[in-house]
């Protein structure tokens, strides 16, 4: 039980966020009437917010290496859906190749901007200010000025549900049966895992906590489909997601460049004296959150069904707030993956609620500027009084 | 007899597990030159903070009068107003300020917030001009030299009317000329203007030059005072009183097994990173066997850490040249990832700032230099992990409630053992400890004199950089003495001594 304890009091952030989002949740649940909650209003809330959260996960890299922002990524978004008109409309590539292309587009423009600032030593929130200029500028001259349609393949990725194979009347059966089989395998990796570690003579927690864990996630698991099920069905969008943020939890887990992005943030000359080659974390980093800008630009120009010039605006800071409301440290360091996510969720359901209840985006902006301060306060004070404990 | 200006009165200071000051009397009488010497960390520069107020009122015990009024200073600010000023070792300058911005920095010539120009570059000429410092009022900080940027400090010591001046070694980082001339600046100032100084000083030599009074301070506890024209001023008498303590068993027993050369560095140079022509380190050579352990002493600033981060990958300097062998073939080392790879490790000198990530737990903190060895594919495997940290918290008896415990929040010993437990994990045969002990109590010392001891037993090359005489003398089989980026001097345990070590530094320094 002493263990239990102290595993909440390391992780209070951690929880603290994730009862947030739930208070969150629960408060607009009431406030819009239930509407927040209802399925198709949730698969609404996850197709708005898929770009947010694509860019969150890899602002919280840039902000894990030292506190550092990216405020190109709206830009980036909006010269990636330009360049996806390019590719596929003017020039008329097949649609699979455009959104390769695009892709390769805002990786290059990451590595630009990570080469300014790992080699150059420029720092990041110049360089991308330069790159949000200059981005945007780019997106403006392929455009014109003017809004261009694009083809299905973009739209289906943002907006579309995976096809049903069986019919129901009203349920999408295949997602209900796709919830199902990832529970079953969730339990069984978890299951050998565990074994494993008892196997080598590891601590593990104990069996009904594991139990219980396993319980509640299967039960998140097949709630989650079920309640997409009574809408659309699984979208796209959403398997995207999923494998982005398990890919990007392994790197920031499980991996040796995960260590040093942590290493890179936590105290950057012990990293360097550890051997850590800081400037190759660096340029990775912002390498990395070129290319997701520009997977969340192809999601967004997906979502408005075409490439317009002012889209992304803004996205960086709702991106950064996202990350800071999720527990990310301004000085570095600290922070996770699931942490970016659940701040993006948290920005999001108070966007999708506030616009059900019909509050002026004016409130709404600063409700949001409210928020972010006081979730920033909690860490501080809660970091204070733990240094004095 | 002459008024005394200051007394304090039964100083105890104490820091978590070390007595920096232990009871301490000092009274400096009005317009004297009270100079207060000791080794390194004896507590002079502790003693001076407490009288500025760096460290509060409340967190020492003790009474300091001033002016025969009882004073309880609660920050710089406090004791400022009653007219103490400390000139500390880093200036404390704005660089991208002027001259005249800096004299009056917190002091601003204002009226309602306003500030008058004209009166501030008046009265900072005739402040610079009391100091003998010619330059315009308007000049960067920046642009001028370090001699110069000493006599600014003092200049604006002057002007917020100062009764006692505190320089904590004011001419380390100045050549010669600059020091005379500093030197000859607070003899100036004493006699015209009746300014009371404290100064410490490593440079015995100038102390004797200067002061009426010297105090020895050792081990946090003032030894003797020396009086000029009562008692001998010698640099012989001083050294005495310096390090004349008895050497109690505080370092474990070992029975060296040294085997042959294992590490050499031929004529290393390297210049400093921030200016092309200035070389820190000055075409140094030395050699290490296998199972000993090599001291490198010298003073602060004697260019001892520079040369250790720079042998080690480049971590420091730039324009480095020489020669570095390691058994009989010779070693071209990139990056810090080449030095690691190669079997070196360097314990850094600040544990804090540089050695540990405070925010981590031990865990990661062991790992991070060779994750390597706990990944495969570059995916890191969390059982190898666990099994390494576990067994070196064990072996190198790290205090924690587990290998999850943050480093930051260890005592001092412990979060050296950990620094310790990541280069041990990084497998090396060449370990340079860059003060190894700073800062930890002396049960805790005696258990990392006894790793160090374990690690040379092993066969392994080790190098200890100390500013601690007794430490180096107590567990070294060999001592390099260095001073101004150049070896001075080389003994072996048997033939040194504090005194002969001290006596070969300020011989070195005289030239």
């Amino acid at each position: 039980m002493e263990k239990h304890k102290d595993l909440l009091r390391h992780n209070i952030r951690q929880y603290g966020m994730l009862f947030a989002l739930i208070a969150i949740v629960l408060i607009f649940q009431i406030l819009t009437g239930g509407i927040l909650l209802r399925p198709i209003n949730v698969t609404r809330l996850i197709l708005q917010n898929s770009y947010i959260l694509i860019l969150a996960v890899g602002m919280m890299l840039c902000i894990l290496t030292g506190g550092h922002i990216d405020l190109s990524v709206g830009s980036i978004v909006a010269m990636v859906g330009a360049s996806s008109a390019l590719f596929s409309v003017r020039m008329g590539l097949p649609a699979p190749l455009s959104i390769f292309l695009g892709l390769l587009v805002g990786l290059l423009a990451g590595m630009w901007q990570g080469f300014w600032i790992a080699f150059v030593k420029i720092p990041p929130f110049i360089v991308t200010l330069a790159g949000m200029l200059i981005f945007n500028g780019i997106n403006n001259i392929i455009l014109n000025g003017q809004t261009v349609l694009l083809p299905k393949l973009y739209i289906t990725i943002a907006s579309d549900s995976i096809p049903d194979f069986f019919s129901g009347n009203g349920l999408h059966y295949t997602t209900v049966i796709i919830g199902f089989i990832c529970s079953i395998l969730y339990v069984i990796v978890k299951c050998i895992i565990r074994t494993n570690k008892i196997k080598n003579g590891f601590d593990v927690n104990s069996k009904q906590w594991f139990l219980g864990k396993l319980a509640l996630v299967v039960l998140i698991i097949n709630l989650f489909t079920y309640w997409l099920a009574r809408a659309n069905g699984l979208p796209y969008i959403v398997i995207l997601l999923t494998v982005i943020i398990a890919v990007y939890s392994f790197i920031t887990n499980k991996t040796v460049a995960g260590r040093h992005i942590y290493a890179l943030g936590g105290n950057a000359k012990a990293a360097e004296l550890s051997g850590i080659n800081t400037r190759r974390v660096m340029f990775w980093v912002y390498a990395n959150m070129g290319f997701l800008a520009a997977l969340a630009g192809i999601v967004f120009a997906g979502r408005l069904n075409s490439a317009s010039p002012t889209a992304g605006q803004g996205f960086e800071l709702d991106t950064i707030a996202a990350c800071f409301i999720g527990g990310a440290s301004a000085t570095g360091g600290v922070g996770t993956i699931i942490g970016a996510i659940i701040g993006s969720f948290i920005m999001g359901i108070m966007n999708n609620g506030m616009s059900i209840m019909g509050i002026s985006t004016f409130w709404q902006s600063i409700i949001k500027g409210l928020v972010t301060i006081l979730a920033v306060a909690f860490d501080v004070i809660s970091k204070s009084k733990a240094k004095a404990r | 007899m002459a008024e005394i200006i200051l007394d304090m009165k039964n100083i105890t200071k104490t820091f978590p597990g070390v007595k920096a000051l232990d009871n301490v009397n000092l009274q400096v009488q009005k317009g004297e030159i009270h100079a207060l010497v000791g080794e390194n960390g004896a507590g002079k520069s502790t003693l001076m903070n407490v009288l500025s107020g760096v460290h509060p009122f409340g967190t020492y015990s003790g009474d300091i009068f001033f002016e025969g009024k009882k004073c309880e200073f609660k920050s710089v600010r406090d004791s400022e107003k009653a007219g103490i000023a400390i000139i500390h070792q880093e200036l404390a300058l704005n660089p991208y300020m002027t001259i005249a911005e800096n004299i009056f920095l917190c002091n601003e010539c204002a009226k309602n917030g306003i500030i008058n120009w004209d009166y501030t570059n008046r009265e900072a000429k005739k402040l610079m001009k009391k100091v003998g410092l010619i330059e315009n009022s308007n000049t960067l900080v920046m642009d001028i030299g370090i001699g110069k940027q000493q006599l600014v400090e003092i200049a604006k010591a002057l002007s917020k009317n100062v009764k006692l001046l505190i320089l904590d070694e004011p001419t380390a980082a100045l050549n010669d000329e600059d020091s005379n001339n500093l030197l000859n600046l607070l003899l100036e100032l004493n006699a015209e203007h009746g300014i009371t100084c404290i100064i410490i000083s490593h440079k015995i030599y100038e102390v004797i030059r200067i002061a009426n009074k010297i105090t020895v301070i050792r081990d946090g506890m003032v030894i003797e005072t020396l009086k000029r024209g009562v008692d001998e001023f010698s640099e012989n008498r001083i050294i005495k009183g310096m390090v004349g303590r008895e050497l109690v068993s505080r370092f474990p027993k070992r029975t060296p097994n040294i085997g042959e050369v294992g590490f050499e560095v031929k004529d290393w140079v390297v210049y400093d990173p921030l200016d092309d022509n200035r070389m820190r380190i000055n075409h140094v050579s030395f050699n290490v066997r296998k199972g000993e352990i090599v001291g490198i002493a010298g003073l602060m600033g004697a260019g001892r850490t520079e040369l250790a981060m720079s042998l080690f990958g480049k971590a420091y300097g730039r324009k480095i040249s020489g020669t570095i062998i390691k058994d009989g073939k010779e070693l071209v080392l990139k990056n810090v990832r080449d030095a690691i790879k190669e079997g070196l490790a360097y314990v850094t000198e600040d544990r804090k700032t540089a050695g540990l990530i405070l925010i981590d737990n031990i865990k990661r903190n062991i790992s991070l230099a060779r994750l390597d060895k706990v990944s495969k594919n570059c995916v890191l495997n969390d059982e190898l992990e666990v099994g390494a940290a576990e067994e070196l918290r064990e072996r190198l008896n790290i205090k924690s409630a587990g290998i999850y415990q943050k480093t930051g929040n260890l005592s001092g010993g412990n979060q050296q053992k950990v620094v310790l437990s990541k280069w041990i994990f990084s497998e090396p045969e060449v370990i340079f400890l860059d003060e190894p002990t700073r800062g930890i109590d002396v049960g805790s010392k005696y258990e990392i004199y006894t790793i160090i001891n374990k690690l040379a037993a092993q066969g392994k090359c080790i190098v200890i950089i100390s500013s601690e005489l007794p430490e180096i003398l107590g567990i070294c089989d060999r001592i390099y003495i260095m001073n101004d980026g150049r070896i001075v001097g080389e003994m072996n345990k048997d033939e040194a001594s504090q005194e002969k070590i001290m006596k070969c530094i300020l011989e070195s320094t005289k030239k």
